[in-house]
């Protein structure tokens, strides 16, 4: 009787030694479905390429409350070929769209700057809309040393 | 809400010019308590048009991930001189406005 029980035990250490990479994978993918429909929302389903955005981030952010970017398309910015919007998403940010950007005609060039705040380490998504209905991409990840939403200011 | 625009004052026709904004604001994202423990409500700039003599050019859609005293910078073609009038609005319904002056020549 006893060794039935030490041989339980023995097989529910081992089912939760697999379990719990199991169950982390399940968290990830969880968040790759989420993403998944952010961008779906964006892009109406239409594929999304990854190229012609660069988004520059710095590798290492001090700060989480305050992360400098810049994202550039690769685009002439004619009437005949212009893109239509640049969306930010920062996946692992408790509100992840972080902010859409919208070119009119007389918008020079297919690039802003701006300053975010990054909810911890994370790959940040860029996405660009184009005039012929394209979407395109780029994904920078970021180790942020303190994250905002933890100190108060 | 005081912002500083920066445009440049002259421009050549054609040219690409660079517009930053920034804004005085706390951009609050709703996830903060203040002294007391009460939460301090989500209030954020959600919306900076630009217009360039009236039709506008540049448009920014933001949420609470944009850093405090939104900074933007975008580029416009310089066409003819006039005004460039930037609108925002804020959660809690507070708008400002900005206009600065552009000499194009040629």
């Amino acid at each position: 009787m006893k060794s039935f029980f030490k041989r339980r035990l023995v097989l529910a250490r081992l089912a939760a030694l697999f379990a719990l990479p199991l169950l982390t994978l399940r968290r990830a993918h969880a968040q790759s479905e989420a993403l998944d429909a952010m961008v779906a929302k964006i892009t109406g389903g239409a594929p999304l390429r990854s190229g012609r955005v660069k988004l520059e981030i710095p590798v290492l952010a001090d700060n989480g409350n305050s992360v400098s970017l810049r994202v550039a398309v690769d685009s002439p910015m004619t009437p005949a070929s212009y893109v239509k919007s640049i969306h930010l998403i920062a996946p692992k940010n408790p509100r992840p769209n972080v902010a859409a950007f919208f070119f009119g005609v007389g918008a020079g060039r297919a690039q802003i700057s701006t300053r975010i705040r990054l909810s911890g380490s994370q790959g940040v998504l860029a996405i660009a809309a184009l005039s012929d209905g394209s979407f395109w991409s780029a994904t920078a990840e970021v180790a942020v040393t303190v994250s905002a939403c933890w100190d108060a200011s | 809400m005081a912002a500083r625009i920066a445009v440049p004052a002259n421009a050549r026709r054609g040219d690409n010019i660079e517009i930053r904004v920034a804004i005085q604001h706390p951009m609050e994202t709703g996830y903060r308590t203040d002294d007391n423990g009460t939460a301090i409500p989500k209030n954020v700039i959600n919306k900076l048009a630009c217009r360039y003599n009236g039709v506008e050019v540049f448009r920014a859609e933001m949420g609470s991930g944009i850093s405090a005293n939104p900074y933007l910078s975008f580029f416009i073609v310089a066409g003819s001189s006039g005004e460039l009038r930037f609108d925002w609005v804020d959660d809690s319904g507070v708008a400002g406005s900005e206009r600065a002056a552009i000499l194009v020549a040629g």
